[in-house]
């Protein structure tokens, strides 16, 4: 008895109790979220234009964050060396279409999958010869203290990243529905022949993904980067994604924000309320057991497509 | 075979998939400027590899063409990516529709206008011009094209081809799967693009009762080669064909009970 009332009723009973501790975890916890649905939004974007699931999402995020450190420690300077990572991940994107997409075009989907996998160790690899292994620190010029709202304290690097994520989302939903090529991603994401088939080019469309995915890289592995440093845990920090996208569906632009945004504050608010009762430790995994409860009652996500059936 | 004015010519194509099977074995075809020509076989005959050669969707499959050429306007086009050959006026119209299931009809039909480089003005006159032709489509514009019916997907498929503003449409079964009364629907929409805009079609088709009425010319293809061409009137009434593609024996209907006793041997195969 009294374990179950440590566990069902304990928690809210202290949340009720400080409000106003209750919010700023709610609010420290989404804020955490955001970030997480930056790295799932770059998931999604490959995923819907070419159906590869695309691991090395994660290893771009390092590799954009440790090229932008390598570049500011070279003393370039910050909006220059902005200019140059974006750059670099434009011509990844076409070095990918070239070595491993267009040899692989028709190949089943794990077999694109694997050959992401090995992107992942390339990139791994190739950004621990150019820049070293070390863990960088890097500064944007955002005052990391907290700020003080109405008594609630908000992490100011959290909020920004907030901004920036929020932009990013509404630019790319634009982009998606109301411009042409964006429409073509989205053709090429439903059906490649026929997309072929009206004069959509295959291998334009897969370096604009890439291209843009990149560009997510670089934004979510900067403020990644900012909070916890450069180093090569970041590329694991990503596989948080995964849960991301299952709560939110894979192909679902909304999706990955909003189950950012869900798994981000569930795990602060089951980390310190139930961390106590339960061990702590809950915000390592709590997040991969709600995507398995979501695996077995609703397999396509909050958002994702319906999988269309005519009978 | 064909008079020098013909739009495309389509020379002694061989086709091999994954390097080793033959499929088709030297197929030469015309289509003259504004005409409708069938290419009629059976299952597995080639029909669908020879739309396919000539707007290059084979190397995706691991089709290549090995002898020949295919020329458009007098031009060799069979080096091209399937969007060059868009934009030379040539689109397929693929078999099963193949509509992009998760965009709406009308972003299905804008789809089709993306390698045209004339602006929004003109994208949007011939979007009136499709719904013009296809008023179904523009009743349903806003609905999800995944959850339209048979025929509204054949027409959502040759919408979006008419959009990128072709010379040449190549149409792969545009009947299959739908019911009779719909396939002629479509094909009379066919033969009115045809007729007001000069619109050539290469038709691929199993029916070949329908395509002989529609069409002004012929091909009959059997295992990756032609067989018998001519004139479409002339074709329906050749003995042969009446026999094996249009189900019209010498003396009227036959009974199943005597379906297998064929009296004749195809012509072709002396």
């Amino acid at each position: 008895m009294h374990i179950l009332y440590a566990i069902l009723i304990g928690p809210f009973v202290t949340m009720a109790r400080e409000p106003a501790f209750l919010i700023e975890v709610l609010i420290g916890g989404l804020l955490a979220g955001v970030m997480y649905s930056l790295v799932a939004l770059g998931f999604v974007l490959i995923y819907k234009a070419s159906g590869v699931f695309n691991y090395a999402q994660g290893t771009m995020v390092l590799f954009a964050a440790l090229t932008f450190v390598g570049m500011l420690e070279a003393g370039l300077p910050v909006l220059l060396s902005l200019i140059a990572v974006i750059a670099v991940m434009i011509v990844l994107a076409f070095a990918v279409e070239r070595v491993v997409l267009r040899p692989l075009v028709n190949q089943s989907e794990i077999i694109l999958f694997m050959s992401t996998l090995g992107i992942s160790y390339f990139l791994v690899g190739l950004g621990q010869i150019l820049w070293g292994g070390d863990v960088h620190p890097l500064d944007i010029g955002i005052p990391s203290g907290p700020l003080t709202v109405h008594g609630i304290l908000i992490n100011q690097l959290d909020l920004y990243a907030a901004i920036v994520a929020g932009t990013l989302v509404v630019a790319l939903a634009l982009f998606f529905q109301k411009t042409r090529v964006g429409r073509a991603l989205r053709a090429v994401a439903d059906d490649h022949q026929a997309a072929m088939s009206v004069g959509i080019p295959l291998k334009q469309i897969w370096v604009v993904t890439w291209a843009i995915a990149g560009l997510v890289a670089l934004a979510a592995g900067i403020m990644w980067g900012a909070s916890l440093g450069v180093q090569f845990s970041l590329a694991l920090v990503a596989l948080k994604a995964l849960p991301v996208l299952i709560l939110g569906g894979f192909t679902s632009i909304p999706g990955a924000i909003v189950g950012g945004l869900i798994v981000g504050a569930a795990e602060k608010l089951g980390e310190v309320f139930w961390g106590p009762v339960i061990g702590s430790g809950v915000e390592d995994w709590f997040a991969y057991i709600l995507a398995l409860i979501f695996l077995l009652f609703r397999p396509q996500g909050l958002f994702g497509e319906r999988i269309i059936e005519r009978v | 075979m064909s008079e020098p004015g013909s739009l495309l010519r389509v020379n002694n194509v061989e086709v091999i998939y994954d390097h080793v099977i033959l499929v088709l074995k030297g197929v030469s075809l015309a289509v003259p400027e504004g005409g409708i020509v069938a290419l009629l076989g059976a299952n597995g005959a080639g029909k669908t590899t020879t739309l396919k050669a000539i707007s290059n969707l084979l190397r995706a499959e691991r089709g290549e063409v090995t002898k020949g050429s295919v020329e458009f306007r007098g031009e060799r086009v069979d080096r091209l990516s399937p969007s060059d050959l868009v934009r030379r006026g040539v689109v397929q119209v693929m078999e099963g529709r193949h509509v992009f299931q998760h965009l709406t009809v009308e972003e299905n039909l804008l789809t089709g206008a993306f390698t045209r480089r004339d602006g929004r003005g003109g994208i949007a006159r011939d979007l009136e011009h499709v719904y013009l032709h296809f008023p179904r489509l523009k009743e349903r514009r806003y609905a999800q094209a995944g959850y339209t019916s048979g025929g509204e997907q054949q027409m959502i498929a040759i919408g979006r081809a008419l959009m990128s503003r072709p010379k040449l449409i190549l149409l792969d079964e545009p009947s299959m799967g739908l019911a009779p009364q719909l396939v002629e629907e479509i094909f009379e929409i066919t033969r009115s693009l045809n007729r007001e805009e000069g619109l050539a079609v290469l038709l691929a088709e199993q029916n070949a009762n329908i395509a002989l009425r529609f069409a002004g010319y012929g091909y009959i293809l059997e295992s990756g080669r032609v067989v018998l061409d001519g004139p479409a009137a002339a074709l329906r009434q050749n003995a042969d064909v009446k026999e094996f593609y249009l189900g019209l024996g010498g003396e009227g209907r036959k009974s199943y009970r005597d379906v297998k006793h064929y009296k004749r041997r195809k012509r072709w195969l002396a």
